[in-house]
């Protein structure tokens, strides 16, 4: 049987997040062959549905108000309490990031329902789909079934891969919502993440640790980073250390990344550290200590001082790359 | 202030997990209070300190879990209730849980709850937003920073690495993330008080609940560990050799450039 799947698409500093793409990815796995709709909040993002249509949303609601220009729990569960009355959906998959972690328990919890949360993968289709999401950091799996009514899950971004963009034609239309009583005030955002690429959406991440040293130590890894397209991370030691942010931390505490390539710089591999990158595709590692733990995990290794081979690696990537 | 901390007993990060049965093998495993809910204790402990009342941590699970709030009372909570649902709930899910806490707290006209913003086990981050939505009270997630004068709350909290001031009011629920504070080591003095501070055990008779209403909504069909990672390879030669190598292996074998 088929159902209709409501989706949460995101944006972020003026464009689309990714992980709006990836919804639409994983709610048509859902689907069965329903139909899949988009649901935008925000003060002004009517400009995005089209976009949201060429990636695969068959419909797109746009909920705009001037009350929802930041993320709060009431404003957007006001908003998103108003589509799911309208559009009475028999799957909701939103995004396992700030705002769909904040959101998801709300709704989950007015409209009685379970919740899977950051789902990696999903097997079968329709009414046999099965959810496998990481427990324990990531040290193990579990594959959970919804057990009736409306099948409700958030997605790790990075893991399910969007489909492909083309051209396509939907209906983009608006729902008026009043948003009233909103209990946060939002005052302001200081920006710490470094600009451009999300960590957690990044394809490519340079991780640097106690070994770097220093907060200029960082640089190198930066440049190797920024001519791959990707962000830069840390291990807990680093930050310890007041290398870096604490916003660039990866692991059990901190964030949980799944790149397409992870490159270890001058990080032991503590168990913590692990659990936060071990799921990424290659993992490079590069260190003095050819005991180091990080080298368990890693596809290729590098026994060596990350000054010296940073650099190389940032050339011959270079030469590479042209 | 009536203060509530919602604490789980997790096992210890440092621990080996093994699989039988379908199962994690939980003996002779080291057991803690999950660690975001340290933060959270610990801020229950300073608002106490600061503005007076009283801090109850509650968990649910075994008589095992005594241990745990055992811990928070000596570290300097003031009371602790565990609702033993041992008994009575097979499968639990965050519905299971949530639904649980929000009737022991229904009646309990809390000012603050704290929690922590996900347990590093289940890792759903789902039950402190959900009991705040049961009690119809507001909830602010992942804070780093937290400040109360009269009923204004401050709060500052991470979305992904960027920090958001934002400002709400009491009643509320918040949950803890990494940096919020350094949570305190119970001292001696704090460990021999911690054994006559009460402790209250509930069951789901005592709270009028039928366990059919708390039946989880989901259910867990099976855990596996992570395929095993084959052997890595660790390059050799000279480094500049080396390094020509590992770019041709990304982009030739690996592919991922």
């Amino acid at each position: 049987m088929s159902k209709k799947v409501l989706v949460l698409g995101e944006t972020r500093e003026g464009s689309l997040r990714n992980v709006s793409f990836e919804t639409i990815a994983a709610a048509k796995k859902i689907s069965g062959g329903g139909e899949v709709v988009s649901v935008l909040i925000g003060d002004s993002v009517g400009e995005f549905g089209a976009e949201l249509v060429n990636y695969g949303a068959d419909r797109v609601i746009t909920v705009e108000h001037p009350h929802l220009k930041s993320y709060t729990s009431d404003g957007f569960g006001q908003a998103m309490m108003a589509v799911i009355e309208q559009e009475q959906p028999g799957a909701l998959v939103f995004g396992h990031t700030a705002v769909g972690k904040d959101l998801s328990p709300k709704i989950a919890s007015k409209l009685q329902t379970g919740l899977i949360s950051d789902v990696t993968d999903i097997e079968g289709e329709g009414e046999d789909a099965v959810y496998i999401r990481p427990i324990f950091s990531g040290k193990a799996f579990e594959k959970v079934k919804n057990k009736g009514g409306v099948d409700f899950i958030t997605i790790r971004p990075n893991n399910i891969a969007p489909l492909e963009r083309e051209e396509r034609s939907g209906d983009v239309s608006s729902l008026s919502v009043d948003i009233t009583n909103l209990r946060t005030i939002i005052k302001n955002v200081v920006r710490k993440s470094a600009e451009g690429v999300d960590l957690s959406e990044a394809k490519v991440i340079v991780a640097g640790g106690r070994g770097v040293k220093s907060e200029s130590g960082f640089e190198p890894l930066q440049e190797l980073a920024d001519l791959l397209g990707g962000a830069v991370g840390a291990s807990r030691g680093a930050c310890d250390a007041e290398y870096c942010d604490y916003s660039l931390q990866i692991g059990q505490t901190g964030k949980v990344v799944t790149p397409d390539l992870y490159i270890a710089a001058g990080i032991s591999g503590a168990i913590q550290h692990m659990a936060g990158m071990s799921n990424s595709k290659v993992i490079v590692a590069i260190n003095k200590d050819p005991e180091a733990n990080i080298f368990k995990v890693a596809d290729y290794g590098i026994v060596g001082d990350l000054f010296e081979v940073i650099p190389m690696l940032t050339e011959e990537f270079k030469k590479v790359m042209k | 202030m009536n203060i509530y901390v919602l604490v789980k007993r997790t096992f210890d990060t440092e621990e080996k997990l093994v699989i039988s049965g379908g199962k994690i093998q939980e003996d002779g495993a080291e057991f803690i209070i999950n660690p975001y809910d340290e933060y959270a204790i610990e801020e229950g402990i300073k608002v106490r300190d600061e503005h007076g009342g009283e801090v109850t941590v509650i968990t649910m699970g075994g008589e095992d879990a005594e241990k745990q709030l055992r811990t928070a009372l000596a570290m300097g909570a003031d009371k602790a209730v565990l609702i033993n649902t041992e008994d009575d709930v097979e499968e639990m899910d965050q519905f299971t849980s949530a639904y649980i806490l929000a009737e022991y707290l229904k009646d309990k006209e809390a000012d603050l709850i704290l929690a922590g913003n996900v347990a590093i086990d289940g890792g759903s981050g789902q039950v402190g937003p959900r009991v705040a939505d049961l009690l119809n009270i507001n909830y602010v997630t992942t804070i780093t920073s937290l400040q109360i004068e009269g009923e204004k709350v401050t709060i500052i909290r991470d979305i992904e690495g960027d920090a958001e001031e934002l400002e709400t009011s009491l009643p509320l629920l918040v949950t803890a993330q990494q940096g919020l504070n350094e949570p305190r080591y119970p001292s001696l003095p704090g460990i021999m008080k911690a054994k006559k501070k009460p402790l209250e055990e509930l069951e789901l008779d005592d709270l009028d609940i039928d366990e059919d209403e708390v039946e989880a909504k989901t259910e867990t069909i099976e855990i596996f560990l992570p395929p095993a990672k084959a052997a890595g390879r660790i390059l050799e030669g000279d480094i500049s050799n080396q390094v020509s190598e590992l770019v041709g292996l990304l982009k030739n074998e690996a592919k991922v450039i």
